[in-house]
């Protein structure tokens, strides 16, 4: 423990409640650790490990779509069971965990300057549980009759009814049940990443000079955990209508000429609470993402980012709207005209800070020293498809263009771009931004590279032609699309070529994953700052950060994150740890 | 889900309450502190713990407002029959009044340094939370004996699920409570004692309120109120 008592009036650098833990043997050292950092690595991994399974679950659906009747095995209930299982695990078991668990675990304390994470052991059950709901969503894949094909909004009645693959078989019991025990882990991590932010702040580490990337995870939790219990009253009463018979969403319905014993329930119910959930879950992985790529434009250019205070802003605002959007996945389940109106104007009043972002970002780059590193190129692809992606979405957020696009396609391209793949792209500048950090060695230049332009272009080559392939009318969910007026020769040629681009992107990551492994032993020594940066977690004493993170003495926060190319400074960085005055256009203190 | 909407706002009036506090209009850019500058903690004088646990008192009230806004949005519904409530609920109400005012004594002689009235205030308390549960499967039992069965209409489904789930968040506490117990008997640390002993005071009477408010609902009250409201409105 570090000494506490305050010295020459100056106020303690720790408080006395606040208690490190230490680890006494290997397993609370590496396993049951309770050290966020750890931590983060453990949440990282598994979610990286079952997002391989959603990508080759999309690399199976994309089999049948390129090359349909070619590949016997995949029947149309194991295609909804792949769709269904893909999108699940990738928004929830990879995004979500990875931004949060992952990222949020390891750079809140480091980047605040905390020792760890306020509740260290809440924290460790949270992962613990988080590992628990994806044993039980990978037991699906084992169960009788196989997982869920409900589709991964698992709308009733048909997601609890005998037409639909694990509908009334284990299928849908373990996908609910895996997501209450999400929601439960997640809610115990984020009561962490909240509460260290308000209370793990070190001297001088106010609000306003946080790091973006704080900003945007903290905010991405506060809305997650206001969220997730949508999706946990939903998941919880569709679990009651499955096991106990109630009829919480279930209507009168028969089945195969049978009157099922449900009665009067409402589906359009479950529409709402799971889009209340939803729709705040697209900002849940996308602010963090906001956060980071704001980080790492301004450290590879060199420059302070621009209009840090509206960035904050526009966070919080984005934050807030995400809230009073919901009903705008729900334009053709027929809502009252008004309803769809108000969800309109709110859905694009969004695009407003959205912009701001992305103004900031382009503005920053304005005559920066720009370092085209693999973070930087991460972050640069990040704008463009977050553009791309985010002007389909004006197309969509108005009814009357959704009403006709809303089955097709284009819908597909929309989300892909958007949450798919321009948070994957920040997901891996982030890794290539913090793996000196990690593991104290640079990941591999040359397969980095590679990596980039073959995922960067390659996603491009998948999505682009989705765009067009929906505007002509091909519709989505279909497992069979062979004999359908829309789906001319050309239709399928590009069909096979999306499939093939597929394959390619899948293989980049890899080569990824090779380097990320390779380089722990092989890498380049990294050093404690090799991005020359500012922030706090570039200053600990070790690389990688030992137990505690800082050291004797926890750092003093003198200035913001983002002091880059000071005029007059001797370096063009000043950690933000660094006292004293800087610049011509300062005033001398 | 207006229910969930007026909570919602609730909590943003708390978030931009607290971040007008936090210099959102500040220019860090021109902030550069001098080595020897008094830099102050910059965080709440609360105990972390206190603000973790509301953070996560928070969570539950989200989880029952969108219970009840579910529950109001399917008793629009014209083949809702309202379930008569057991008048045993009344009893188990003032029970769980009663375990809310034994952990307000159990603070105060906390605060005070008496730890046999913390004891006392401890016990009463998990015994009277024990009791309660109990109650509420009584009622549970009552209402299955009179042919009020799970399934059989949306009124007793929501009956059964949104008391359950707050028979759950007691059942939580009594863990934490349990615990807390443990400790005012070894009494080995008398200033962690007592934030313990406040922090389960403070779950134990947002439960309470949660009960109240799942009655009301239940009862039909608070469908009633708003009602009015709606009436008071137009």
């Amino acid at each position: 423990m570090v000494d506490i008592t305050p010295a020459d009036g100056i106020p303690p650098a720790e408080v006395a409640e606040v208690e490190l833990y230490h680890p006494h043997s290997w397993w609370t050292r590496y396993v049951f650790s309770q050290d966020a950092k750890v931590i983060a690595i453990q949440y990282s991994a598994t979610a990286t490990g079952i997002g391989l399974v959603a990508l080759v679950l999309s690399w199976l659906m994309r089999l049948q779509l390129g090359f349909p009747g070619t590949f016997d095995f995949i029947t149309p209930e194991a295609y909804y069971q792949f769709i269904t299982m893909h999108g699940m695990i990738m928004v929830i078991y990879l995004l979500t965990a990875l931004f949060l668990g992952g990222f949020g675990n390891y750079l809140i304390p480091l980047m605040v300057g905390a020792r760890d994470m306020v509740f260290p052991y809440v924290n460790m059950l949270s992962y613990w549980i988080y590992l628990l709901a994806v044993l039980v969503l990978v037991s699906s894949f084992f169960a009788p009759g196989g997982p869920t094909g409900a589709g991964w909004t698992l709308y009733p009645p048909q997601a609890i009814m005998s037409g639909t693959p694990g509908g009334q078989d284990w299928g849908i019991i373990l996908m609910l049940s895996s997501l209450i025990l999400f929601i439960i882990g997640f809610t115990m991590g984020g009561l962490n990443y909240v509460v260290t932010v308000l209370q793990g702040r070190t001297r001088g580490m106010t609000m306003m000079r946080l790091p973006l990337t704080v900003w945007g995870i903290f905010t991405a939790t506060v809305m997650a955990l206001l969220a997730f219990p949508a999706l946990f009253v939903a998941c919880v009463m569709m679990l009651l209508d499955r096991v106990l018979g109630t009829s919480f969403f279930m209507p009168a319905i028969s089945e195969m000429g049978e009157q099922l014993q449900h009665n009067g329930g409402s589906p359009i119910l479950f529409q709402h609470l799971f889009w209340f959930f939803g729709h705040p879950e697209v900002y849940i992985v996308a602010l963090p993402a906001f956060g980071i790529v704001s980080d790492l434009i301004s450290t590879h250019a060199r420059k302070n980012i621009f209009g840090y205070r509206m960035m904050v802003w526009a966070i919080v605002g984005i934050g807030a709207l995400s809230f009073v959007v919901w009903a705008h996945h729900m334009y053709v389940s027929g809502m009252h005209p008004y309803f769809g109106f108000f969800f309109a104007t709110t859905t694009l009043i969004i695009a407003i800070p959205t912009a701001i972002k992305v103004y900031n970002w382009v503005l920053t780059l304005w005559r920066g020293d720009i370092h085209l590193t693999i973070p930087m190129l991460f972050a640069l692809a990040f704008i463009v498809t977050f553009v791309n992606g985010g002007l389909t979405g004006l197309f969509l957020g108005n009814v009357v263009v959704d009403v006709p696009l809303s089955d097709t396609m284009f819908v597909v391209a929309h989300f892909h771009m958007v949450m798919g793949v321009a948070p994957i792209l920040v997901v891996f500048g982030a890794i290539y931004h913090w793996y000196p950090k990690v593991t104290g060695r640079m990941l591999n230049e040359m397969l980095g590279r590679f990596h980039f332009w073959v995922t960067f272009l390659g996603a491009y080559l998948i999505f682009f032609p989705m765009h067009y392939l929906g505007l002509m009318g091909v519709p989505r969910r279909y497992a069979e699309l062979t004999d359908m007026t829309v789906m001319t020769e050309s239709a399928h040629h590009l069909n096979s070529f999306i499939s093939i681009m597929a394959f390619i992107v899948g293989f980049a990551q890899m080569v990824f994953l090779f380097n990320l492994i390779w380089s722990i032993r092989h890498g380049r020594e990294a050093g404690g700052n090799p991005w020359r940066a500012t922030t706090l977690e570039w200053q600990t004493p070790q690389t990688p950060p030992a137990h505690g993170n800082f050291g004797k003495d926890l750092p003093i926060v003198y200035r913001w994150a983002y002091d880059y190319s000071v005029p007059g400074a001797k370096e063009d960085f000043i950690p933000q740890n660094m006292p004293g005055s800087f610049g011509p256009s300062r005033e001398p203190a | 889900m207006s229910v969930i909407i007026v909570f919602l706002f609730v909590i943003a009036g708390f978030a931009g309450w607290w971040l007008s506090h936090q210099g959102l209009m500040s220019k860090p850019w021109l902030e550069q502190g001098l080595a020897g500058d008094f830099v102050a903690l910059d965080r709440s004088a609360l105990p972390t713990a206190k603000i973790g646990l509301g953070v996560f008192l928070a969570v539950v009230g989200c989880l029952f407002a969108l219970f009840t806004s579910a529950y109001f949005m399917r008793m629009a519904v014209s083949d809702w029959q309202p379930l008569p409530l057991p008048r045993l609920l009344w009893l188990n109400t003032g029970v769980l009044v009663l375990s809310s005012i034994a952990l307000q004594c159990a603070t105060v002689a906390a605060r005070r340094g008496q730890i046999d009235m913390v004891r006392l205030g401890l016990a009463t308390a998990g015994l009277t939370a024990l009791a309660f549960l109990i109650g509420q499967l009584m009622a549970w039992r009552q209402l299955t004996a009179d042919g009020y069965f799970l399934t059989s209409n949306p009124a007793n489904s929501f009956f059964y699920l949104i008391t359950g789930m707050h028979g759950l968040h007691i059942l939580g506490g009594l863990v934490g409570l349990g615990r807390t117990t443990a400790g005012a008997w070894n009494a080995a640390r008398p200033e962690r004692l007592r934030l313990s002993v406040e922090l389960c005071a403070m779950y134990w009477h947002f439960l309470l309120f949660v009960w109240l408010a799942v009655f009301a609902l239940l009862a039909g009250w608070a469908a009633t109120f708003i009602d009015i409201c709606r009436q008071l409105l137009t």
